[in-house]
Formats: C-alpha cells, structure tokens, sequence
C-alpha cells in the first residue's frame, strides 16, 4: 500500500518522462472510463437504431413463427404512405402540435413574464406555477380525466356558467372535442418546463434596455415588441422547436384517456406505430412508421440547430 | 386606466394563474379524502369537489390494502428503477465525459460527434428493435430491462463533457504530478468538482423516469415489476367509478415527488433552466 506523505513533507518531484507502463496504464485507466458508456451507447441505442431501419425492410414479427422472416424491400414503406390510418395519425399529430405550441408557449411567457416583473409573493406564485410539472403524467390525466365528466363535470359547468347554451360537451367522446381536449390537459401539465427556459431567457435581458426605451418613450407594448421578444428571439426557437418536437410524442395522454378514439381522431404517430409494432405484432410495418418518425423529429432538431448560432 | 389599478394587474393575472394551476391538483386531495363515492359522484363539477369539507382516510386505507394493486411494491419497482438509472447512470455517463474531456486517444474526436448525432433520435423509435432484442435475451417482466438500456444518456454525457472540458489545465497536471491517473483525478477530483452537473441530471432523471410509461407498458407484466406510473394508468382503468380510491392512488403517487420537490426546489429550478440553455 502506498502511504500518502505528510502535509509538511516535500511534495514527491515530477517525473521525468512517461515511462512505458506509466503510458500502459493510462490506456487502462482511459479504456475503463469510457468503456461502459461506449458499449451501452453501442448496445442499446445505435444497435437498435440501424435495427429500425433494416427492420423495415422485412416482414419480421414479434413472436418468432414457423416461416422465416423474408426480406421485403419498399413493401413496408409503400404500404404505409397508402394507408389512411397512417395518415389520420400523421394528421392528429400536427394537428395536435398546431394547437398546443401557440396555446403553451402564449401560457409559459405570459406566466415568465409575471414572475420577472414586479410582483408581490412572487416565490410563492413561481413555487405554485411549477407544481404541474413535478405532478406525474399519469396523474394529471387521471385529474383531468374526472374534469372532464360529463354532464356536470367541472369544465361543463364551467362553460355554463359562462353562458353556454347547448346543454353539454362531450368533451373526449365527442371527435370534433377529443384532440382539443386533449390540447388543454398537454399544455397545462409541460408549461411550467418552457416558463423556466422563458424565465432565463428574460433574465438575460438587461435592464437598461427598458430603461432607456422609458426615456424614449416607448410604451409597454413597444418594450414587449422591441426589447422582449427580440431579446428572446434564440429561446424563442429553442423552445418552440422543442415543444414542437414533444407534441409530435403524444402518446400516453391519448392511450390512456381515449385508445386514440372517437373514430380514431386523437391517434397518433406514437400510438399507431406502438398499435401495429406491439399490440399486431407487425414489428417489420411499424419499423416504417419508426423511421419516418425518426426523420420527422430529426428535421425539426437539424432546424434548431441550423436556426440558433453556436456560442 | 389610471396607474395606481395597472399596478394590481400583474398581481390579479398571478392569482389567476395559481386558480388554474391549483385547482386541478386541490380537487385531487379534496376528492381523494372523501370516503362517500356516491357523494362525490354529485359534487365532482361543483366547488364542493375542490375544497375539502370531510377529511377521511378511508381511501388511502382502501388503496394501501388492495391485494390485487400493491400500491408499496409498486412504490418500491418504481424507486429501484428510478435509483439505478440515474446512480449508475451518473457515474457511467460522467466517467465517459471525463475520458472524452481529458483523455489522450483519437477517437474522441468522432466519440463526441456521434453523442451530439444520437441526440436527435426519439426514444420512441427505437422502442420496437428494443423489445424484439429484450424478448430474445429473456429480460421481459424484471428490473434490468427497464434500467439498463437507459444508464448511458447522450444529453447526460454531453453535459458532463461541457463542464469536465472547462476545467482549468493547471488542476490536471497537478494531479497528474502527484501521481494520479485518470481514474483517481477522476474519482477524487473532477467528480465531485462537478455536484453541479451531477444535481441537474439527478432531477431531470429522476422526473423522466417517474413519469416513463410507454416502455414499462411494453416490457412489465404484473405487479412483481411494474413501476408506478403504468399502475396508476391500470388502477384507472379498472376503477373508473370509484373517484375517492383513484384520487387517492393518485396523491400517494404524487407525494413522494413533492416532497423531493419542496426540498430541493432551488436546485430543481437552476436545473431546468440551464437544461433549457445548454439544450
């Protein structure tokens, strides 16, 4: 065992030059590092992902069966591109982005906003403000869930109170009501996450800016116009892309609360995919569905980089 | 608008706010104690659903008992899950960075590149490939298949490697001086220089694996594995009149994460925010 000196004892001189172990422990001791994160990278990420892809070129099923799986060539890709379901997923998937990006973004820099300016109790609103988020997601669905009853659920009366005339929504039963209803329990469980990459962002921005445009005279909507949003415009990218890509995730809010019905309005990329690949077993079609997924979410990850200059 | 009620906007916007957010989750706990379900059938719309006014644990009782839905070993899977991702996932993933940062081999350079190219594939396309292999090496239905193909992390790896390359040159050669290799500078050293790395990972893991579903829904069976979040969906679907139980699985879920929450909400906030920076 070696004994470490005595603080007061001379510090041990520097070698002279990497002798020959001394570099063949270095590799060692560099091999060890990085090899478990290498192999699991190896493993479980690129592994299955270039699986995907050879996947979707074959018939191959999930329990093994008698006949051997057979190469298929652009069956998979073709049958998929004239499949009405999958469009109606490809379609509720943007239709769902569509409507949740514009309604949690304007929800996360209002709310970001509120909490930079002047506000009394302002930790205890940002405490509140953030609960949604360390709320499980299975949770929320499930509160919702019984917000959403019908007849005289929450919502219902709410809008009747409001003066809503025609009785009741059938909110999740109703296919014109599933996607928007949806759309609302999204956007209230993740705002909190773009509040805080809001809230950043506007901490970033120098007081002084709004200062001088005071002296200016510019008006608050001028300072929100000029100063605001084109301080913020890299977070803005940033997290609209990011929510962008998240909406196209949809998945467990749908599952859980609809099955991706009424008539198939609120199924999703996700859902379908997990549909065909786990519930039919039809690994080899789904891997289709996996990888237009795949380039769907890559583009909109290249956008964002091609989008925010790196620092 | 005179300027003295402008400055009450903001404040009245804020309560707003907090009305949106908190009644939801006030309507969880008012319901949740609540023994009487063909009462709370009645009142689910109404303001008598948000504000408690009979306090029973009855519910919580009920939950705690139930044979067939065993809240405590779900509780456990889920912990077991949650520890062993982001533990192991902390070391593997900063041991990794630490190599690329300050290691000597060629291959860093296309190391990195790859971690930054895999960043952009969604998990969910990679969920089918995975399972087939899953079922083939007989891991369906235990712990491993839910911990390990998620302890290496791209975005956790990548992270470390931004904090591990701003080190200052000077500390390394002391190190290395006093006749540390990279695994003792590492361990001893950059390690623990890097709690602030370490803290965010540890929150962001920790929320993404009490909340994953999709994946355990796949790999899980029963009750002897399956984490939390996919019995809470089961627990739903299976209860769906029984507002006072659900509700009350529902807060025994949340629970534990608030309370991680309110201890540790300083760090919590620093780490979704420099998430979002460093993105």
């Amino acid at each position: 065992m070696i004994q470490r000196p005595p603080p007061e004892a001379a510090p041990t001189p520097p070698r002279t030059a990497p002798s020959h172990s001394g570099r063949l422990s270095a590799f060692l001791h560099e091999t060890a590092l990085i090899a478990p994160a290498a192999i699991l990278l190896l493993v479980f990420l690129i592994l299955p992902f270039f699986m995907a892809g050879y996947l979707s070129f074959t018939n191959e099923r999930l329990v093994p069966r008698p006949i051997p799986t057979r190469f298929v060539g652009f069956d998979n890709y073709t049958r998929v591109l004239g499949d009405p379901d999958f469009w109606q997923a490809f379609r509720n998937t943007f239709y769902f982005a569509l409507l949740v990006v514009p309604l949690q973004l304007s929800m996360s820099l209002g709310s970001a906003m509120l909490l930079n300016g002047r506000l009394r109790f302002r930790s205890f609103f940002r405490s509140v403000a953030l609960l949604p988020l360390v709320t499980p997601i299975t949770v929320i669905i499930v509160i919702w869930a019984a917000m959403f009853q019908i007849p005289d659920g929450l919502l219902n009366n709410l809008i009747r109170l409001f003066g809503y005339q025609g009785g009741y929504v059938n909110w999740l039963g109703d296919a014109r009501w599933a996607m928007p209803s949806i759309v609302l329990l999204s956007a209230w469980a993740t705002f909190p996450f773009q509040m805080l990459i809001y809230l950043a962002g506007l901490q970033g921005i120098p007081i002084e800016r709004y200062e001088a445009a005071r002296i200016d005279g510019a008006n608050t909507w001028a300072q929100f116009r000029y100063i605001t949003l084109t301080g913020l415009r890299n977070v803005h990218v940033f997290v609209i892309i990011t929510t962008t890509i998240q909406a196209f995730k949809l998945f467990v809010q749908v599952d859980l609360l609809t099955r991706g019905g009424p008539l198939g309005s609120t199924n999703t990329l996700v859902r379908y995919m997990v549909q065909e690949g786990y519930s039919a077993q039809r690994i080899g079609y789904a891997s289709a569905i996996a990888i237009i997924f795949f380039l769907l979410v890559a583009t909109f990850a290249l956008l964002q980089r091609a989008l925010i200059p790196n620092d | 608008m005179t300027s003295r009620a402008a400055r009450y906007v903001p404040t009245v916007l804020a309560i707003v706010m907090a009305i949106v957010v908190l009644v939801p989750l006030s309507m969880m706990f008012t319901v949740s104690l609540n023994p009487d379900e063909a009462q709370i059938q009645i009142t689910l719309g109404t303001v008598r659903a948000f504000i408690p006014h009979v306090v029973s644990l009855e519910n919580y009782q009920q939950v705690l008992a139930d044979p067939h839905q065993p809240f405590l070993r779900y509780l456990l899977n889920t912990v077991i899950v949650v520890v062993g991702i982001v533990g192991i996932g902390l070391i593997v993933n900063a041991s990794a960075a630490f190599a690329l940062a300050w290691g000597q081999g060629a291959y860093r350079k296309l190391f990195i590149g790859v971690v930054i190219a895999v960043y952009v594939i969604p998990g969910e396309s990679l969920v089918l490939p995975l399972l087939l292999m899953m079922s083939r090496v007989g891991w369906i239905d235990s712990y491993q298949v839910q911990i390990v193909p998620f302890i290496a992390n791209s975005f956790a790896i990548f992270l470390f490697y931004q904090f591990f390359t701003a080190m200052p040159r000077e500390l390394m050669e002391a190190a290395k001086i006093d006749g540390a290799g990279l695994l003792q500078i590492f361990f001893r050293i950059a390690l623990p220089l890097s709690m602030p790395v370490v803290s965010t990972l540890a929150i962001l893991g920790f929320l993404d694996a009490w909340n994953s579903y999709l994946w355990p829904l796949m790999v899980t069976r029963g009750p002897e594995y399956r984490p939390l979040s996919v019995a809470m969906a089961t627990y739903f679907t299976s209860q769906q009149a029984f507002w006072g139980n659900v509700m009350a699985f529902a807060v025994l879920m949340t629970l534990p994460v608030l309370v991680v929450y309110l201890i540790f909400q300083r760090w919590f906030v620093a780490s979704v925010m420099s998430s979002g920076v460093k993105g």
